[in-house]
């Protein structure tokens, strides 16, 4: 007897909601820190939108897109805390001695996330709009954005698995939080990438892909429909999340040692 | 012949920076046979499991289960065998009957058939009650019991239980036990148990392996193995403390000297048995008044003692811990 791959992924994608959702100490914070972030930037950094060229005359217009990416940030601790788990407690040697496909479990590890990704960004969808940031875009640009935001958090939850299948460890996934962080700060998450006036940050901040993930959103926010900036965040998105989806198979190929 | 449920021909396990995990063990598991794996932590039981489950290359050697080879026929092997690894697999934020979905589901039963069989088998272990309460509520015998069900999802002919009751009350054990027995007598299944525990492997199997640093020591039914190291002792305390010298003496006359209290004397009986009597007669014929007499029956610890030349009681602590070791090596492997 063998489930359809489809089946499979179907019921652990269930499993992974169901246990992603009923964690509040990992839902609470991926909600309230970007909002707690986004309101500090908007009261204090709003002065910034006196400089020159500065897009926009409201900081939280600028400052929206960083919620999204911040929040999807904490797909990777989630993604990778919940694989990790599975692996300690041996849940996936449970998983490994019954006719599942690898690749079936990964999607269903991902699909938790997913699910915490929408809800991330619809809840920062609303608390912007309520706060006074409009949308340029339209509803359709709001999808655009909520569409992208998933595909940002598939990118950083796949990266956590990967981390959690590799070392088995928790603590090791806790350890890749704060670089990506760091990769958020060293992005155009302040300031537009023209007006960051060191030469070393603009430099690291346009080689970054998250600059690009941000300026997709922001354009959607600012300035309506941009071709470029849209094509470059979805294929930086999608980039990462293809990557870390491949590393991630590959070590659950070693993780999950079965003949 | 008939065909063997498990098998194994001078199955190796080695990791890497260590000794030989499982050091060249051959078995062989008669369908419906309950066998028992003995051994201390680190003596390579669940090694063996997580090799004949295919959950672990073996090194070298050969290994059947259910007719199908473990390295070549993984999948085959996988559809006819359930497991109960060492610690209850379970995640904490899901409730029963939700663990038996998915594993019905992994499993490719559907709808209606997934759920019937789900309650079907947390009624079996006693689960009902408690099958809409989160993992986290669970005492550890319930998640025992959830564990077997689990396993038990695709009817399968073979069952693995490592370690299935450390650290369970004595009355999670024995509800355990009783259902460990149901399954082996009403429905046929092979179990293959592992244990640290000398009573769980007397009560419960009906031939016993004694593993000891990889190797397979002895091999038996309890019956024959206790017969094998085979003489009970008898131990006496004299009603007088001053005639305990003259009793030893006494003793001596009927086998070597045995482990006794500090207020008694102790001769494993060369005879067997049979020689009660005459111990009896000849301390009677001295005038040693007696407080207490007992005849200890060989236990598998003598049979452990006898083979190993340690007790399984004290063994445990002597070794590493098996189960913390092995993931970090089964990735390397």
């Amino acid at each position: 007897m063998s489930g359809g791959f489809a089946f499979q992924v179907g019921a652990l994608a269930r499993r992974s909601v169901l246990r992603t959702l009923r964690q509040p100490a990992m839902v609470i914070p991926s909600l309230f820190f970007p909002l707690l972030l986004l309101s500090i930037n908007a009261g204090g950094l709003d002065s910034a939108t006196e400089l020159p060229g500065f897009p926009t005359d409201s900081y939280l217009q600028f400052a929206l897109a960083i919620a999204f990416v911040q929040g999807a940030l904490f797909s990777a601790n989630s993604a990778g805390t919940n694989v990790s788990n599975d692996v300690e407690t041996g849940f996936l040697n449970r998983l490994a001695l019954t006719p599942l496909r690898r690749l079936a479990l990964l999607m269903g590890q991902l699909a938790g996330i997913m699910a915490l990704g929408l809800l991330q960004a619809v809840t920062f969808l609303v608390v912007g709009l309520v706060a006074g940031a409009g949308i340029e875009a339209g509803v359709t640009g709001a999808v655009v954005i909520v569409v992208l935001s998933l595909v940002i958090s598939l990118a950083f939850g796949s990266i956590g698995a990967f981390v959690a299948l590799r070392t088995g460890s928790g603590e090791a996934v806790q350890g890749i939080f704060p670089l990506l962080f760091a990769a958020l700060f060293l992005s155009s998450m302040a300031l537009p990438r023209n007006l960051i006036e060191t030469a070393w940050f603009r430099e690291v901040a346009t080689y970054n892909p998250v600059s690009y993930m941000l300026e997709a959103i922001r354009s959607l926010v600012i300035f309506g429909w941009d071709g470029e900036a849209l094509a470059l965040g979805f294929a930086c998105a999608g980039g990462v999340a293809l990557i870390a989806i491949l590393a991630a198979s590959s070590a659950l190929r070693t993780r999950m040692v079965r003949t | 012949m008939r065909e063997a449920a498990i098998e194994a021909t001078d199955l190796v396990r080695e990791f890497k920076k260590g000794p030989r995990a499982v050091d060249g063990i051959d078995l062989r598991v008669d369908p419906g046979e309950v066998y028992g794996f003995l051994g201390p932590n680190g003596a390579g039981k669940s090694t063996t499991v997580h090799m004949l489950t295919t959950l672990l290359p073996p090194t070298s050697g050969v290994a059947r289960v259910a007719g199908h080879d473990v390295v070549k026929e993984g999948s085959e092997v996988r559809a006819a065998i359930g497991a109960a690894l060492q610690e209850a697999a379970l995640d904490p934020f899901l409730t029963g009957s939700e663990h038996m979905r998915l594993q019905t589901a992994m499993h490719g039963m559907r709808g209606d058939e997934g759920r019937r069989r789900g309650e079907e088998l947390l009624a079996r272990v006693g689960l009902t009650q408690a099958a809409d309460r989160k993992i986290r509520a669970y005492s550890g015998g319930m998640k025992r019991r959830l564990d077997l069900a689990l396993a038990l999802v695709h009817d399968p002919r073979i069952l693995f239980l490592d370690e299935p009751t450390t650290g369970l009350d004595p009355q999670s054990r024995s509800a355990l036990w009783d259902e460990v027995q149901r399954l082996a007598t009403e429905s046929g299944v092979t179990v293959f148990l592992t244990t640290q525990y000398l009573e769980e492997a007397d009560v419960l199997a009906d031939r016993i392996g004694i593993i000891d640093h990889g190797k397979i020591v002895a091999e038996g039914t309890p019956e024959a193995l206790k017969a094998e190291v085979g003489r009970p002792s008898v131990e006496v305390i004299p009603a007088e403390f001053v005639d305990l010298e003259r009793a030893r003496a006494v003793l001596s006359r009927f086998g070597e000297q045995a482990n006794s209290s500090p207020k008694g004397a102790a001769v494993r009986l060369s005879g067997g048995e049979g020689r009660l009597a005459e111990v009896v007669r000849a301390l009677d014929a001295e005038n040693i008044s007696l407080q207490h007499l007992q005849l200890h029956a060989p236990t598998l610890n003598d049979v452990f003692l006898e083979k190993t030349g340690r007790s399984l009681e004290g063994a445990a602590e002597e070794e590493p811990d098996e189960a913390e070791d092995q993931p970090k090596e089964a990735v390397a492997a």
